[in-house]
C-alpha cells in the first residue's frame, strides 16, 4: 500500500508513531499529484515550494504533519485565492480563514487550492475559470460541484483530506459523484470567516474526507465558536470521535415520502433501498416522514441564496483587488470590470438576485422566500420528532456527462434537490458512498440530522460504512 | 411681493459615535491617522471578512434613542443597503432599514419671535438608526488619479432623522444647535462638522399658507455648517417660491450646496435615484437587548440641556433665555458653573459671559474648553473686584481682554497698571470742583432743569481720574454740589 491511500487516521497513526516519514508523505502525495493530477484537474493552485516550507511547523497537534487540501473559495494568507473566476485572479489575501488557522494549527499542512465552480455556482466543477475537474472514475464524467476539486481530490488519493463549502449541496453532491464522505456541518457549528461568501445565511465549510472517521477527526479541528463569525454558535463541541462504531440498534431513521418521487434515477433509488435495508439489518427502524415542503426547496434557493449572492458579489468591482478593466471612467471601469471578470453562470445569478431584491419585487420573492424557508425549518423539527435521522439519496442520479448540462441549468439547479433544504433548514447532512452505477459511477446516501447533532450522523455513518465497506473499492487512475 | 408660501423641512443628521473601535471591527476611529491606516480585512471589506457588532456603539446609540424621549427597539437586527462606490468597499452598507434602533422620539427647542421673545417648539424624532460610514476619495494632492482612504469606512454612525416639523431656516438652525448640544451633555460623539464627525442633509418643500399636504420636496446635501444648513435652505426656499410663481413644478431631487456660490445644484433627480434593495444582513444575527439593560442606559444619563437650563433658571434665577444660552455648549454652561461656585453673583457671571466674554471668544476664534489664560476663578475674582468697589465696571470690560491672553488675575492686572478704583472723597471733591468751575454752561443746563446733563461732568471727573473713580461716589459727590443751588433756585 502507498502512502497517498492512507486515510486521515491511518497517517496520523503512521505519523506519530514514525514523525520522520512526514517528508516521505508529502513527497509520495506530491509524485501522485503530478502523475494524477493533469488528467483530474482536482487543483488549481499547487506550489511545492510552499508546502515544503510548512514541513517544519507545528510538531505537536493532532494533524501534525498532514496534508489538507482547501477548496479556494477559503481564504489562505499570502497565497492566491480566486474563487476559480477570472476577477479574482492574482488575489492574496493578507489573512487564514479560521479554519485554516485552526488547522494549522492542529500541525496541518496546507497542500493546495482545489478547483470549484466559479464562486461555488453549479453543481459539476464546469463554470471554473480554470477550466473543469474530472471524475477519478470516469474522466468523461463531472465530479460533481461546486467542491468538485476538492472531491475529485480525495478519491484520487492526490488529497489526505480537504475541505469543502456547501450552500446548496455543494460538499454532499460532489462526495456523492466521486464515492467519498463529506459532511456539511449545521449553519453555526463551523466558522465562515474566511470564506468568500455564496449564501451568507446558507453557507457551510465542512470536510471532504475518504472514511467517516476522518470526517470526525475533521470535526474536531474544525467545529467551535469564533468570535470574529457573528452566526457562529457559542455552544460546547464534543469529541466527535467518540460516536463512531456505536450500535445503530433502536435509531430511528426516517424516510421522508417525497424524495423518493418521479425524476429520481432507478440505479440511486436502488442503491438508496439497499443501504436501507443494511440499517435495517443493523438494528435501526426506518420510518416513512413526510416533509411536504420540500417541493418548493429549490425554488426557494434560488431565491434566497441569489439574492445573499448578489450583494456578496458587489464587492467584485475592480476598485481594491483583483482583475481590473482599466478605464478613467469609472462606470466604464464597473462595467466592463464585472463583465469580463465573471463567468455565465455568476451573472446569471447575480442578474436574478438583483431582480429579486428590487423594489416592488422584494415581498413577492425574498419576503416569501423567507416564509416558505421557514416552512421548510419546520418541516424537519416535526420529521425530527418522530424520527433521529433522515435518509434519503444525495443526488437524484450518478454522475452525468461534462458538458451534458451546462445549457440546461433548471436540469443542473434540479441535481440538488435532496441537498437544498438542509441549507434552508441549517440542519447537518452527510454525504457517503452506498454503491455504483452499472457503468461503475458512485453513487451517495445523505443522512440529515437535527441541528448540532453530527454526533448520531457519525454513529449512523461509521456502523454503515463498516458494514457495507465500499470505501475499499477505489479509482484506477 | 407678500409671502403666501410657507416652508416645510425636516433634516438627517449623521452623527459620528465617539468609540475608540469601528463598528464592526477593532480598528481605530482615530481621525487624521495615515491613509488606510487603521485598516482590516472586515473595513475593507475583503472577501471572506465578516462584520462582529462593537456592543458600544449599541450603547450610545441607544442613549442618544433615550435622551430624545425615543421608544427603544428591543430587537436589533441590520440591513445591507447596496450601492456601488468606490468609497464602499463591500458595494454595500451596513444599516438599520425598518427597525431602527430608536424611533418616535422629540427635541425641544428655543425660537425667537419677530418680537423678539422666544417660544419653545416640539420637534418630533422619526428615528435613529446605526451604520457604518464610508471611506473617503482622493482626487487631488496625491499620485495620479483617484485613490480611496478607507479609515473612515466602518467608524460608527448614528442617522438622526427629524420629522417635517421644522418651519425656517432658523428653527432648523436651532434644532442643530439643540441636537448638538445633547449629543455633547451624552459624551457619544465630537460634533465637529469639519472634520465631518456630524454631517447634516436637509429635505425642504413648500406650499401655500394655510394647506395642509405637502409640497413636492428637494434633498439638500453638501452644508458644512450649521450656518450653511440654514443659509442653504433660505436659498432654496426662495429658488422654490419663486419656481411655484413663475408656473413652474418642483421635481423631487438630490441638490449640493454650494457655500462659495451661495447656491443649490442639481445633482440627480428622482428618476435616477439608488434601488437599494436593501434585506436583512444575514452575517449579523438580528438579537435582544433586555429591558432591564435599557433601564440601566436609562439611569446612567447624565443632565441634559433642558434639565440644566430649567435648573439654571430656578437655582440661578437666571432668564429662561440666558439658561439656553448658557446650557447649548456643554462646556460653556460648566465654566458658568464652575465660576458661580467661586461664590459669585450668578446674574453678575451670566451677564459677564453673555455680555463680554462671549464676544471676545468668537473674535478671537478661541473656544470656551480652551482659552489661553482666562480661568473661571480668574473671571469670577474679576467680579468681585468690582463687586467689592476695588475697580469699577469699566475698568473690568478694559481689562478683560488682556486675562484672555496674560497668565495674571485680575488682582494682579490691577495692581500693577494703578486701576484701583479712585474712593478717596477729598480728592474726587476737588477735581468735581475744577470740573464744575470749568463746565460752567453745563452746570447752567442742569441747573436750569436738565438733570441729565450731570452725566458729562461724571464723564469729566472719570476723564481726569483715567477711568478709575467710583463712578456711584462722583454722582453722589456732583449731587451734592448742584443740588443745593438747584434747590435755592427753585
Amino acid at each position: 500500500m502507498e502512502l497517498y491511500q492512507l486515510t486521515l487516521k491511518e497517517t496520523q497513526e503512521l505519523l506519530a508513531k514514525n514523525p520522520g516519514k512526514q517528508g516521505e508523505l508529502v513527497q509520495t502525495l506530491t509524485n501522485r499529484l503530478k502523475h494524477v493530477d493533469p488528467k483530474v484537474k482536482a487543483y488549481i493552485n499547487y506550489d511545492q515550494k510552499r508546502v515544503e516550507s510548512q514541513k517544519n511547523g507545528k510538531a505537536n497537534g493532532i494533524l501534525a504533519g498532514i496534508p489538507i487540501s482547501i477548496k479556494d473559495n477559503i481564504v489562505t494568507q499570502d497565497w492566491e485565492t480566486t474563487c476559480a473566476s477570472k476577477i479574482l485572479k492574482g488575489f492574496i489575501p493578507p489573512y487564514d480563514a479560521t479554519v485554516v488557522r485552526k488547522l494549522r494549527e492542529a500541525g496541518a499542512i496546507i497542500f493546495g487550492k482545489c478547483n470549484m465552480d466559479e464562486f461555488a455556482f453549479g453543481s459539476s466543477c464546469e463554470t471554473s475559470c480554470f477550466g473543469p475537474t474530472h471524475n477519478p472514475w470516469n474522466l468523461d464524467y463531472v465530479p460533481g460541484g461546486s467542491s468538485g476539486g476538492s472531491a475529485a481530490a480525495v478519491a484520487s488519493d492526490i488529497a489526505i483530506a480537504a475541505l469543502g463549502s456547501d450552500t446548496g449541496g455543494s460538499i454532499r453532491q460532489p462526495a456523492s459523484f466521486c464515492g467519498v464522505v463529506g459532511l456539511k456541518p449545521t449553519y453555526g457549528r463551523v466558522s465562515r470567516y474566511g470564506l468568500v461568501a455564496f449564501g451568507s445565511s446558507l453557507d457551510q465549510i465542512g470536510p471532504i474526507t475518504k472514511t467517516v472517521e476522518d470526517s470526525a477527526l475533521m470535526m474536531n479541528v474544525l467545529a467551535g465558536h469564533d468570535e470574529r463569525d457573528s452566526t457562529s454558535a457559542n455552544m460546547p463541541v464534543p469529541d466527535y470521535t467518540i460516536f463512531l462504531g456505536k450500535s445503530v440498534k433502536g435509531l430511528k431513521i426516517g424516510l421522508p415520502k417525497e424524495y423518493f418521487v418521479k425524476g429520481l434515477d432507478p440505479e440511486v433509488e436502488k442503491a438508496v433501498k439497499q443501504a436501507v435495508k443494511v440499517f435495517q439489518d443493523l438494528g435501526a427502524t426506518c420510518v416513512e416522514v413526510n416533509l411536504p415542503h420540500m417541493k418548493y426547496a429549490v425554488a426557494v434557493y434560488y431565491i434566497v441564496a441569489v439574492a445573499e449572492a448578489s450583494s456578496n458579489l458587489g464587492r467584485f468591482d475592480g476598485v481594491e483587488y483583483g482583475f481590473r478593466h482599466e478605464s478613467t471612467n469609472l462606470r466604464d471601469m464597473y462595467f466592463e470590470t464585472r463583465n469580463q471578470g465573471f463567468g455565465a453562470e455568476a451573472k446569471r445569478r447575480i442578474l436574478l438576485g438583483t431582480f429579486v431584491l428590487s423594489a416592488g419585487y422584494y415581498d413577492a420573492y425574498y419576503l416569501k422566500g423567507l416564509k416558505v424557508r421557514t416552512l421548510i425549518k419546520q418541516d424537519f423539527d416535526q420529521a425530527f420528532q418522530k424520527v433521529d435521522l433522515i435518509l434519503g439519496p444525495t443526488a437524484p442520479t450518478p454522475p452525468f456527462k461534462i458538458g451534458e448540462k451546462m445549457n440546461d441549468p433548471l436540469s443542473m439547479y434540479l441535481s440538488d434537490i435532496y441537498t437544498i433544504s438542509a441549507n434552508l433548514a441549517g440542519v447537518p447532512a452527510m454525504s457517503l458512498p452506498c454503491g455504483f452505477s452499472a457503468n461503475g459511477l458512485p453513487i451517495g446516501i445523505q443522512l440529515t440530522a437535527k441541528p448540532f447533532d453530527e454526533g448520531t450522523i457519525f454513529r449512523a455513518a461509521s456502523v454503515y460504512e463498516q458494514a457495507a465497506k465500499w470505501y475499499e473499492r477505489r479509482p484506477k487512475l | 411681493m407678500t409671502n403666501q408660501y410657507d416652508p416645510v423641512i425636516g433634516l438627517e443628521v449623521h452623527v459620528q459615535l465617539k468609540t475608540a473601535s469601528k463598528i464592526f471591527c477593532a480598528c481605530s476611529t482615530q481621525f487624521g491617522t495615515e491613509p488606510n491606516q487603521n485598516t482590516c480585512p472586515v473595513c475593507l471589506g475583503l472577501p471572506g471578512s465578516l462584520p462582529v457588532l462593537n456592543e458600544k456603539v449599541l450603547e450610545l446609540g441607544i442613549k442618544v434613542g433615550l435622551a430624545l424621549g425615543c421608544q427603544i427597539s428591543s430587537r436589533i437586527k441590520f440591513d445591507r443597503k447596496n450601492y456601488f462606490y468606490p468609497d464602499l468597499p463591500k458595494a454595500y452598507q451596513i444599516s438599520q432599514y425598518d427597525m431602527p434602533v430608536a424611533s418616535k422620539g422629540n427635541l425641544t427647542i428655543e425660537v425667537k419671535q419677530d418680537n423678539n421673545e422666544f417660544i419653545q417648539r416640539k420637534i418630533g424624532i422619526t428615528r435613529a438608526h446605526l451604520e457604518e460610514d464610508a471611506g473617503k476619495l482622493l482626487h487631488e494632492g496625491v499620485r495620479d488619479g483617484s485613490w480611496v482612504d478607507y479609515n473612515r469606512g466602518g467608524v460608527p454612525l448614528l442617522e438622526i432623522v427629524s420629522e417635517p416639523d421644522l418651519r425656517s431656516p432658523e428653527e432648523a438652525f436651532q434644532y442643530l444647535v439643540s441636537l448638538k448640544a445633547i449629543l455633547q451633555y451624552l459624551d457619544v460623539s465630537d460634533c465637529n462638522m469639519e472634520e465631518g464627525s456630524l454631517r447634516c442633509d436637509a429635505n425642504v418643500s413648500i406650499r401655500k399658507k394655510g394647506e395642509t399636504k405637502f409640497g413636492t420636496k428637494v434633498e439638500i446635501k453638501n452644508m458644512n455648517s450649521f450656518r450653511a444648513v440654514q443659509k442653504a435652505l433660505v436659498y432654496e426656499i426662495k429658488r422654490q417660491t419663486e419656481a411655484v410663481e413663475n408656473g413652474e413644478k418642483i421635481i423631487q431631487e438630490t441638490r449640493l450646496w454650494n457655500e462659495s456660490k451661495g447656491q443649490t445644484f442639481s445633482m440627480r433627480s428622482k428618476e435616477q435615484a439608488h434601488d437599494y434593495r436593501y434585506f436583512p444582513e444575514p452575517d449579523l444575527v438580528p438579537f435582544t437587548v433586555s429591558t432591564v439593560r435599557i433601564e440601566e442606559l436609562r439611569k446612567s444619563l447624565p443632565e441634559l440641556p433642558k434639565a440644566r437650563m430649567e435648573r439654571f433658571h430656578k437655582e440661578y434665577g437666571l432668564s429662561e433665555y440666558d439658561a439656553y444660552v448658557l446650557v447649548s455648549d456643554k462646556d460653556l454652561s460648566k465654566w458658568f458653573e464652575d465660576c458661580v461656585g467661586e461664590g459669585v453673583n450668578p446674574k453678575l457671571v451670566s451677564n459677564w459671559i453673555q455680555s463680554e466674554l462671549l464676544a471676545l471668544i468668537n473674535f478671537k476664534k478661541y473656544s470656551i474648553e480652551n482659552l489661553p489664560h482666562l480661568t473661571p476663578k480668574r473671571l469670577a475674582g474679576l467680579i468681585r473686584l468690582i463687586e467689592n468697589g476695588t475697580i469699577n465696571g469699566k475698568i473690568g470690560k478694559e481689562i478683560l481682554p488682556e486675562m484672555l491672553e496674560a497668565d495674571k488675575s485680575a488682582e494682579e492686572i490691577v495692581k500693577e497698571k494703578g486701576l484701583v478704583q479712585v474712593t478717596d472723597t477729598k480728592l474726587l471733591e476737588e477735581i468735581a470742583d475744577r470740573v464744575i468751575k470749568s463746565n460752567q454752561k453745563t452746570v447752567d443746563e442742569i441747573r436750569s432743569g436738565k438733570p441729565q446733563a450731570v452725566g458729562f461732568l461724571v464723564g469729566q471727573v472719570m476723564k481726569e481720574t483715567k477711568g478709575k473713580a467710583n463712578p456711584k461716589l462722583i454722582n453722589e459727590i456732583l449731587e451734592k454740589k448742584l443740588a443745593p443751588l438747584s434747590h435755592g433756585k427753585a
